[in-house]
């Protein structure tokens, strides 16, 4: 079968380009996407190892993980869409009134 | 190359590309997209370890739910392409190869130590869904109902965010 | 060369079965569209399609024809990717769904390799066939919007609204039937309702009505069908979320929309209606002789019919097509191993056509419900019903334990 390393560098490498989305990209609903990347980076660990050790407990966590993406999403699209209305824009370089 | 490990190699290849699709898409459409095929792709992975479950949930709730939501906010706020923007020179030339380094380095850590994991080997047993959920009603049940609280929490600050002021 | 059919069996033998179940339903969709036609012009006594072919019979090929040499524009500033992915989308969901149905109890080898009736025969076949419903919002979503034109957007997304309003309640009908089954595969379900010597009374129906029905309803509100298509109705919004696309891109959102009718109207009878049990009990065993004796006099009425017309067309084709039927029931009368074979398929598709004809009957017969109706329908009146089924079920189930 495959060795458990393959799935870890995998969620490595995927959580890696997550950050790299939420660094580089100015579009706030690109940057909550790169969050909802990472998540399902640390999911897939939690499968790989939840497999590896032969132990149910992790794909249960997997679950709460979902359901906690689910109700940022909800809570955090609201809060855009207000954002979006306020400030005509959903560039994040332009939501810059505490700035010095 | 026995069958698990080719189709891991196609299905990890497919996450990685959607993944770096999402990055240098310039409309949020075409992000939301890639990012839906990433997690069907993870749902395969998922499937590959065992848990069907998981990949079952994984596609109904992330790939049909969230994913959903998403992409009605982007049509409805009629978001459109990213401008360009001139980035410092700085971070383009020293900063993609940093993380690539990093990345690189964490990597080789991980494929290193393959002597400290337990059991290198996963067995491919499939996991019924009659013991995740005899765990999460039995072990996990605290969680469980302090996620529908959660959930509850979360519908009623969606309901006052979309108010509108009297 | 056996040697290496033997060694590719577990390859080649689904693919095999893919193509030929992938034609058999391109051709059902097609002549569903005739039935529907049909039906609905003799409720509103009319007669629908009777002059292309006998009966109008030559219909859909009439119709697939046109699609094919229609020209095909494509509007100006539209998003590629998703103006072309969004109808290729929606067929292959339609289509995949119908991977994990089973058709019937056998088991049968070929090349050395057992296998079934059906495509693939998964743990979690109820959950993908969710699955695959769940992802299918994405390709109307898509269509509305790829469009650039205001009344397919708006069009699209009050078909994904509803889509997603009536999928809660879909899913939650079924939790009835899964905790009396215990089982997540259709097959298994069937299986858990095969109680040898009660027949009909078997079957899931009977302690879940109430579930039946919100699956049912919520069914048709997932297809889009009448009593539910407003986002696609001809006098609402010029044609909702597909207004802008043409020939054969139409086509596939087309046939999309009956072959998620036919997927339903099959999990609807694995679900509730026993999918390939018989509704007599086992013991009376001239019900095996049920096929012959409805396809023998069919196939003689089919031969007489043709004589009717004067065209040589219809005098050649119709007599023709009464014979093969004819000869059919005859092979079943006679071979044995034949009739108990095509048992579980007849009474499994006897079934799905009963459904089928239900949803056509229901678009010939009622109004259409206004958007607002629609959705407090389901949110305030269909999702609750279905929870307390769940709930009903459940005490009831753990009463029966003590």
């Amino acid at each position: 079968m495959v060795p458990t390393n393959y799935y870890l560098i995998l969620s490595a490498v995927l959580f890696g380009l997550g950050i790299v989305a939420f660094v580089f990209k100015r579009n706030i609903i690109t940057i909550f996407m790169a969050i909802e990347l990472m998540l399902n980076a640390v999911n897939l660990a939690f499968v790989a190892f939840s497999q590896s050790w032969h132990k149910t407990d992790g794909e249960v966590f997997v679950l709460f993980v979902i359901v906690v993406a689910a109700a940022e999403a909800a809570v955090g699209l609201g809060i855009i869409i207000l954002t979006a209305r306020n400030r005509k824009s959903l560039n994040v370089e332009r939501v810059d009134l505490l700035k010095l | 190359m026995t069958a698990p490990v080719v189709i891991f190699f196609v299905l990890a290849a497919l996450a990685v590309l959607a993944a770096v699709s999402l990055i240098l898409q310039r409309h949020p459409i075409h992000s939301a997209l890639s990012l839906i095929v990433v997690m069907v792709a993870l749902a395969g992975l998922y499937l590959l370890l065992g848990a069907e479950f998981v990949a079952a949930v994984q596609i109904i709730v992330y790939g049909g739910a969230i994913m959903v939501l998403f992409v009605f906010v982007i049509m409805l706020l009629n978001a459109g392409e990213e401008e360009r923007t001139n980035f410092s020179k700085l971070a383009t030339y020293a900063g993609i190869p940093l993380a690539l380094a990093i990345a690189g380095f964490i990597a080789a850590a991980i494929a290193r130590s393959s002597g400290a994991l337990p059991a290198a080997e996963p067995s491919g047993a499939l996991t019924s869904t009659k013991t995740l959920s005899m765990l999460l009603f039995s072990d996990f049940v605290y969680p469980f109902e302090l996620t529908s609280f959660l959930i509850l929490v979360a519908i009623l600050g969606a309901i006052v965010l979309a108010q509108r002021e009297n | 060369m056996s040697d290496f059919l033997a060694k590719y069996a577990f390859l080649i033998v689904p693919i095999l079965k893919i193509a030929v179940l992938v034609f058999l339903v391109l051709t059902v969709d097609a002549y569903l569209t005739w039935i529907e036609r049909k039906v609905i012009a003799h409720i509103q006594a009319r007669w629908g399609p009777h002059r292309v072919g006998p009966h109008g019979l030559l219909q859909p090929l009439a119709d697939g024809v046109k699609f094919i040499f229609k020209e095909d524009p494509i509007p100006a500033h539209v998003d590629k990717a998703a103006y072309f992915l969004a109808p290729f989308l929606t067929l292959m969901l339609a289509l995949t769904s119908l991977a994990v149905i089973p058709f019937g109890p056998q088991t049968f080898t070929v090349f050395g390799y057992q296998t079934h009736i059906g495509i693939a025969d998964v743990n979690i076949s109820l959950l993908v066939l969710f699955a695959i419903t769940a992802l299918g919002v994405y390709g109307i979503a898509l269509a509305g919007w790829a469009s650039n034109n205001k009344y397919s957007l708006l069009g699209g997304l009050r078909s994904s609204a509803q889509m997603i309003s009536y999928e809660l309640a879909l899913t939650l009908s079924v939790v009835g039937v899964l905790l009396l089954a215990g089982d997540f595969s259709l097959r298994g379900i069937v299986e858990q309702q095969t109680v040898p010597g009660k027949g009909l009374l078997s079957w899931y129906v009977f302690p879940q009505i109430i579930g039946f029905l919100c699956f049912y309803i919520a069914a048709i509100a997932e297809t889009n069908r009448v009593p539910f298509d407003l986002p696609e109705a001809e006098s609402e919004l010029v044609a909702g979320f597909h207004t802008e696309y043409a020939s054969m891109k139409f086509a596939m959102f087309f046939i999309a929309e009956y072959t998620s009718m036919i997927t339903v109207s099959c999990l609807a009878t694995i679900l509730f209606f026993g999918g390939w049990l018989s509704p007599f009990p086992e013991t009376w065993t001239w019900t095996q002789y049920l096929p012959s004796v409805l396809l023998i006099p069919f196939g003689l009425w089919v031969i007489f019919d043709g004589f009717r017309y004067e065209n040589l067309f219809g005098r050649i084709l119709l007599p023709a097509v009464g014979f093969a039927l004819t000869v059919i029931g005859a092979a079943l009368l006679v071979f044995a191993a034949l009739n108990g074979a095509i048992q579980g398929p007849f009474w499994f598709f006897a079934k799905v056509f009963t459904f089928l004809f239900v949803y056509i009957w229901m678009r010939g017969t009622l109004p259409r419900f206004r958007y607002d109706q629609l959705m407090s329908f389901g949110w305030k009146f269909l999702l609750p019903v279905s929870i307390a089924n769940v709930v009903l079920t459940s005490v009831v189930i753990l009463w029966r334990m003590h």
